[in-house]
C-alpha cells in the first residue's frame, strides 16, 4: 500500500521484478481451534468493527450462517454444520470462513493487475484495492472461494488479516476479541507448534483423526485450523487437498512467457524472411 | 470504386468497410486483452483509458468485433471454402515461402494459405466470443461455475494467440506479396497480379469478357 504501509512486499501481482523487501519480518498465523468455538460470532462483529463494514441485512436460510456466506462487506462468517462422522453421533461443527493467506496464494498468480494484489513477508495476501480493476480473476486463482467482486465499486475484497493492524504489532480484531481464545495469532511456528499439541489433546479425548490444517497443495496457510476432523475437512465445506486449478497455473504459467515469444517470434519471423526471402515483386501488364 | 481496364474488382466498398472495421475493433480489442494477459504488456491499458475501463470496454470491443466480422464473414465465406486443386498448391507450400511462385499451381480467389487464416480467424473469434461472456464482469460471470470460468479463460486465452498469430501471417502477407493492399484500400488489383497470384480467379473474371 503505497506510502503508509512499510511492510516488506515479496510477490505483488502482476509485476515481474523485485519489490522492496530489505527489512526482515517473521511469518504469521492465525490459529482458529474449532473445538474450542462456541460460535459467538464475536469475530464477525470485531471484524466488522475494526473494518467499518456494514452488511445489508440478509435473509434467514433456516440455520445459525448470518450472513449467509462471505460477501464484500463480511469477510468472516461463522459456518454451522450439523454432521454424522460416525452414524448416529451428531455433532455440531463450526468454522470460521474467510481468507486463508496461502503461501502460494492463486488469487495473486491469477490477478492482471499491478499491485492489486500483495504478499507482505510475514505470509498476510492483501488486496490493495486503489489497483484493483474488478476482472474477478481473483476468484478463478482461490481454491477457497474467498474473494468477493462488490456490485458497488466492481473490487474484490476479503480478510487482510488485520495487515494493517498486524503492521503496528496488534494482532487481529477477531483475535483479539474471541472470549473462548479459539482464535490463536503469532508466529506461524508458535501456531503450527501449539496447534499439534491441541491436536495431540484432542486426540487424548477421543477424537482420533484430529489435525492441523495447514494445506501443502497452496505452500500452507497464514490462517490453519484445528480440526477434530482433519481426516474429512469437507465435513466443514474446506477441500481435502486444496491448490491452485491446473487451469490457472498453466494461463497464468508457462502459458504467459510462450504465447507472448510466440507473437513476437512470429513478427521477427516475418522481418527476416522479408528480408531474406524479399518481397513477390507485381509483374506490370507488359510481361504477362 | 470502379475497375479500370487493366484492372479487376476484388472486393466491394461495402466489404472493404465491413474489413477495415473489423480490423480497427480488433486491434482494440487485442490491445486491450493482451493487457491482461501478460504483465510487461498491462501499458497497453492506456489506449482504452486504464485498468477499471480496459475490463469495462474490453468485453464489449470484443462483442463489436465479432459483429462485424459476421458480415465479411458471410461475404467472403464462399469463397474459403476447400476446393479439390487446393491440396496441389498445399504440397508447394514450401516453395511460397522461398518465395519461388512460379512453382506453385494456379490458385483460386483464395489461396489454401489464406483460406487456412481466414478459418484460424473465424473459428478463434468464435471461441473468443463464447468464452469471453463466461467470465464477463460483472454481467455474465456471477451465471457460471467457476470451474468452468477456469477452462473459459485458457481456451479464451488460446484463441487470442492464434488469433494474433493469424493476424500477423495476414498482414505480412499483403506487405510481402506487392499489389495487394490495394485489394483492401482500392478494392481492385491488376489484371496482372491477378494472374500471378490467383490465376483461376483471373480466369473466372476474364472468361468471355474481353
Amino acid at each position: 500500500m503505497a506510502g503508509t504501509n512499510p511492510q516488506n512486499v515479496v510477490a505483488r501481482s502482476a509485476t515481474t521484478t523485485p519489490s522492496s523487501q530489505v527489512r526482515s519480518s517473521p511469518q504469521v498465523a492465525k490459529l482458529i481451534d474449532e473445538s474450542k468455538c462456541i460460535g459467538c460470532k464475536a469475530c464477525q462483529v470485531a471484524c466488522m468493527n475494526w473494518n467499518d463494514l456494514r452488511d445489508d441485512i440478509g435473509e434467514n436460510i433456516g440455520v445459525y450462517d448470518n450472513p449467509s456466506d462471505l460477501t464484500p462487506s463480511s469477510w468472516t462468517v461463522m459456518r454451522f454444520f450439523e454432521v454424522e462422522p460416525t452414524a448416529g453421533n451428531l455433532e455440531w461443527l463450526i468454522r470460521k470462513d474467510g481468507c486463508m493467506h496461502c503461501e502460494d496464494p492463486g488469487c495473486l498468480k491469477a490477478c492482471p493487475a499491478p499491485g492489486a494484489i500483495v504478499k507482505y513477508d510475514n505470509g498476510i495476501v492483501d488486496f490493495v484495492s486503489e489497483n484493483c480493476i474488478g476482472c474477478g480473476y481473483c476468484v478463478t486463482g482461490c481454491p477457497f472461494d474467498v474473494p468477493r467482486i462488490s456490485k458497488k465499486d466492481n473490487k474484490a475484497y476479503k480478510c487482510t488479516l488485520c495487515s494493517d493492524r498486524v503492521a503496528v504489532g496488534l494482532e487481529p480484531a477477531c483475535v483479539k476479541t474471541c472470549p473462548t481464545g479459539a482464535i490463536g495469532f503469532g508466529t506461524k511456528e508458535d501456531m503450527v507448534s501449539y496447534g499439534d499439541k491441541r491436536v495431540g489433546e484432542l486426540k487424548e479425548r477421543g477424537f482420533q483423526n484430529a489435525g492441523l490444517y495447514n494445506p501443502q497443495g497452496v505452500g500452507g496457510t497464514h490462517v490453519m485450523y484445528v480440526l477434530k476432523h482433519a481426516d474429512r475437512p469437507e465435513l466443514e465445506r474446506l477441500p481435502k487437498d486444496p491448490s491452485v486449478s491446473p487451469m490457472v497455473s498453466l494461463w497464468k504459467g508457462i502459458a504467459k512467457p510462450l504465447a507472448v515469444a510466440g507473437m513476437i517470434g512470429a513478427v521477427v519471423a516475418g522481418f527476416l524472411h522479408y528480408m531474406k526471402v524479399g518481397p513477390i515483386e507485381e509483374k506490370t501488364d507488359e510481361k504477362v | 470504386m470502379q475497375a479500370q481496364p487493366h484492372e479487376l474488382q476484388r472486393y466491394s466498398d461495402r466489404e472493404r468497410m465491413y474489413h477495415w472495421a473489423t480490423a480497427l475493433l480488433l486491434l482494440l480489442a487485442a490491445c486491450s486483452g493482451m493487457a491482461f494477459f501478460h504483465p510487461n504488456l498491462f501499458f497497453l491499458s492506456i489506449f482504452t483509458g486504464g485498468g477499471p475501463w480496459t475490463r469495462i470496454l474490453h468485453p464489449f470491443i470484443g462483442v463489436a468485433t465479432a459483429f462485424v466480422f459476421l458480415f465479411l464473414y458471410l461475404r467472403v465465406r464462399i469463397d474459403n471454402q476447400a476446393e479439390a486443386h487446393d491440396k496441389a498448391w498445399a504440397g508447394k507450400m514450401g516453395d511460397m515461402i522461398r518465395g519461388n511462385k512460379d512453382a506453385l499451381p494456379p490458385a483460386g480467389k483464395y489461396n489454401p494459405a489464406q483460406k487456412q487464416v481466414f478459418w484460424a480467424m473465424s473459428i478463434s473469434l468464435a471461441v473468443l466470443l463464447l468464452t469471453g461472456f463466461v467470465f464477463w464482469r460483472p454481467w455474465f460471470a456471477p451465471y457460471f461455475p467457476v470451474d468452468l470460468v477456469r477452462v473459459a479463460v485458457v481456451l479464451h486465452s488460446i484463441a487470442a494467440v492464434v488469433m494474433v498469430l493469424s493476424v500477423i501471417v495476414h498482414v505480412y502477407a499483403a506487405i510481402w506479396i506487392k499489389g495487394s493492399v490495394r485489394a483492401m484500400t482500392r478494392g481492385t488489383v491488376s489484371r496482372a497480379w491477378a494472374k500471378q497470384n490467383h490465376a483461376l480467379w483471373h480466369r473466372q473474371m476474364t472468361e468471355g469478357k474481353k
